[in-house]
């Protein structure tokens, strides 16, 4: 399908300006919260103060902002959070377990690098990978060169926030024409005690030249309060570069999960994210990737569980600026109770980035009358020789699937929780980590019930 | 193969049928002893597919009439699923698909349901792979195809050998097989027959729904029903689905003419032959 469109960018870059030059007094708390978490190298000291400075004449978007639209942020803006406990490095957890990464994992807990759960004695030759205080001072250097405050955006409120507050950093940093068959896991654990508190996440991964890593990034925590993780990842990857990067989001129940993740794509680089997400009562996601050279191909598969009261939103945006490439995206969200899940997905197409070939799909399952799904694939294309493709579906469970279960014998109940499995397990299917994509099967089967 | 003095398995007296207020199934009559192989031919639309499913209970239809005693029991009393674990087995003509589970495991899972129903032990996986490894041979079927997903990615041919399989597995006392010839190269078409006629015994009976004369070729009934505009409008042995090829279709309607006010007692006419 060839389609032509333009949209106004006028309300959609995310930025709001609060008026009279002053922050809200929301955020102006938590900004000012990075003087009580110091940074762990001081490298990050003039990022951070950057960071504030144009943080704090910022606000936290609202419904108004066209990029917020459906999200309501008030369950967390009726939270205070204060710094989270950062002298706790030791969880009791089997949420870390993937034994493909066993030796080659990286564990935070509340922002802060355990290196009683880490273990990275397993790390190959070819790729570094550590908390940045602990690397050495060139790698340092490289990272911190970098990294931008505003994680190569237009510098959105949270992104700014995060970098304000970044103590340290998760790093793959991937030598050139290196191929990494261990999969490499970077956990991040939130404790909450009993106040709410919050976290800044931050995550960065070099694929140099050539090279090809997989990268499996987690979100949980636990705790009797509320916590807020504000989490960025930056990803550059150089030319001919290949990562498989696997995001899943299964904070506690109670939780606020804010995340970026930018990707920078330089030519026949291949980037494949698996965009998973499962917890929290309020999450959001937004991925970016920009097609910097010729030939480079985005495969983005993602998969939101949602139920009870959860609202989960994904925003992502492909952006096509060169000719030749390639992105193929498929986004399923299953819905139960009075759920609520957002997907927005942008394929921007510029003008000399012809023989485009992207796909772009939204399928959505509702399990109930109360559950809400909102989807809106957004195409802006500007080259006139390209092939663009999108589609989105919502519906509810088949009645012709369920019979045909039935009529092998199984209950409708377990009928509706196969098919329901079913439309999950399609996508977890395409995760190459054979026990995270065992976990999360586990975890769609018991989030499938109809009993 | 008629005897006559087989256990009745399945009696349908006059079962009228719609769906969304559109009456499909108009009075169809039907009884099928242990043993036997029944045949149901007709045109698209003559309501043979709609017959099976509503054999099998699918909710999309309401009984506006009649009545069907599966083993002396009011069969439309009971759900899908107690049919099915009773015996009542559809080969669907479309299969669904269901990625993400194996096939070995929805066999596993069926067969249990199926098992549990009857007062039979669950099978365990290693029990229960001893048990597919012998059924595989019905239909051909190498052992990769219980790894692949359900029907997901099958070719038609697969999808319909897959059905067998499961009808291998759950060991049905009635089979309906609905347009399971339908879009059969020759190869897949004697291979799914050979799994029928294998599976086919005095204790049970087949109804083969079918638009193709060829399949009857292969699997050859004890009886062959026509139907037309949702009733059986002409019962016989296996010739009169020669002479239906012979003739086609159109020769349904001059029959409608001649057997008007007849058909209701069609079932009994054959019972007395």
């Amino acid at each position: 399908m060839m389609t032509t469109s333009k949209f106004s960018k006028s309300q959609a870059d995310g930025q709001t300006i609060a008026t009279n030059g002053s922050a809200d007094r929301y955020l102006a708390n938590l900004i000012a919260q990075r003087e009580a978490i110091a940074p762990a190298t001081d490298l990050l000291a003039p990022l951070r103060a950057d960071a504030a400075e144009r943080a704090s004449l910022m606000s936290l978007p609202t419904m108004r902002d066209e990029d917020w639209r459906f999200t309501n942020l008030s369950s967390l803006k009726d939270v205070q959070f204060a710094p989270a406990d950062t002298g706790l490095t030791v969880v009791e957890t089997n949420a870390l377990d993937i034994p493909e990464a066993s030796a080659t994992r990286l564990v935070f807990v509340n922002g802060q690098f355990s290196a009683d759960l880490s273990d990275l004695s397993g790390v190959p030759d070819g790729v570094t990978v550590g908390n940045l205080a602990s690397l050495s001072a060139e790698h340092q250097q490289a990272i911190v060169e970098r990294t931008s405050v505003d994680a190569m955006g237009q510098g959105d409120t949270f992104t700014l926030l995060n970098s304000t507050c970044m103590t340290d950093m998760a790093v793959v940093w991937v030598s050139k024409n290196a191929v990494v068959d261990t999969p490499i896991q970077i956990a991040f654990v939130s404790v909450s005690g009993s106040v709410p508190t919050v976290s800044h996440p931050r995550c960065a991964i070099v694929a140099e030249r050539g090279s090809a890593v997989t990268v499996v990034e987690q979100f949980f925590g636990s705790g009797d309060s509320a916590y807020l993780t504000n989490t960025v990842t930056e990803i550059v990857l150089d030319n001919n570069a290949q990562l498989e990067h696997c995001k899943w989001q299964a904070e506690a129940d109670n939780s606020f999960h804010v995340a970026r993740t930018a990707i920078s794509q330089a030519k026949d680089s291949r980037y494949t994210g698996h965009t998973i997400s499962t917890g929290g009562q309020l999450s959001r996601h937004s991925l970016e990737t920009v097609q910097q050279g010729v030939n480079v191909r985005t495969t983005l598969n993602g998969l939101t569980i949602a139920s009870n009261s959860q609202i989960s939103d994904t925003h992502t945006a492909i952006d096509h600026a060169n000719p030749h490439g390639g992105s193929n995206q498929v986004h399923k969200c299953i819905v139960g109770d009075r759920a609520h899940t957002i997907f927005n997905g942008k394929v921007l197409v510029r003008p000399d980035a012809q023989k485009i070939d992207s796909s772009q799909s939204s399928r959505n399952l509702l399990l109930s009358n109360k559950a809400r799904v909102d989807t809106k694939p957004q195409l802006e294309i500007f080259a006139d020789d390209v092939k663009c493709a999108h589609g989105a579906t919502v519906s509810q469970l088949v009645p012709d699937e369920v019979f045909y279960l039935r009529s092998r014998g199984l209950s409708k109940a377990r009928a509706k929780q196969l098919l329901t499995y079913a439309f999950a397990a399609e996508a977890i299917d395409k995760i190459s980590v054979k026990s995270v994509a065992d976990r999360l099967k586990a975890f769609a089967m018991t989030h499938s019930s109809f009993e | 193969m008629i005897r006559d003095n087989s256990e009745v398995i399945l009696s349908v007296r006059d079962l009228q049928a719609s769906v969304d207020g559109t009456p499909v199934l108009k009075g169809v009559n039907l009884e099928v002893k242990a043993g036997e192989i029944h045949a149901i031919m007709g045109r698209n639309g003559s309501g043979k597919s709609t017959f099976s499913k509503v054999l099998a209970g699918h909710p999309d239809y309401e009984i506006t009439g009649g009545e069907i005693t599966y083993k002396g029991e009011n069969l439309l009393e009971m759900e899908p699923e107690d049919r099915a674990r009773a015996g009542v087995f559809l080969a669907f003509q479309y299969p669904i698909e269901v990625p993400g589970v194996s096939n070995e495991e929805f066999l596993r899972l069926s067969c249990n349901a199926v098992r549990t129903y009857r007062g039979l032990e669950e099978l365990d996986p290693f029990d229960f792979s001893d048990l597919l490894e012998e059924k595989l041979g019905v239909v051909e079927m190498s052992s990769d195809f219980l790894e692949r997903s359900v029907n997901s990615g099958f070719s038609g041919g697969e999808k319909k050998r897959n059905e067998i399989l499961q009808m291998a597995v759950l060991e049905p006392t009635l089979s309906i097989l609905d347009e399971t010839d339908s879009g059969l190269d020759i190869d897949a078409l004697r291979i799914v027959s050979n799994g029928v006629n294998q599976l086919a015994n005095e204790a049970n009976a087949n109804v083969l729904i079918t638009h193709y004369q060829r399949l009857l070729d292969y699997i050859v009934p004890d009886y062959v029903h026509v139907m037309n505009a949702g009733q059986i409008i002409r019962t016989g042995g296996k010739e009169l689905a020669l002479e239906l090829e012979e003739k086609g279709y159109d020769w349904i309607d001059e029959l409608e003419g001649q057997t008007e006010g007849q058909t209701k007692d069609s079932a009994e006419a054959v019972a007395a032959q």
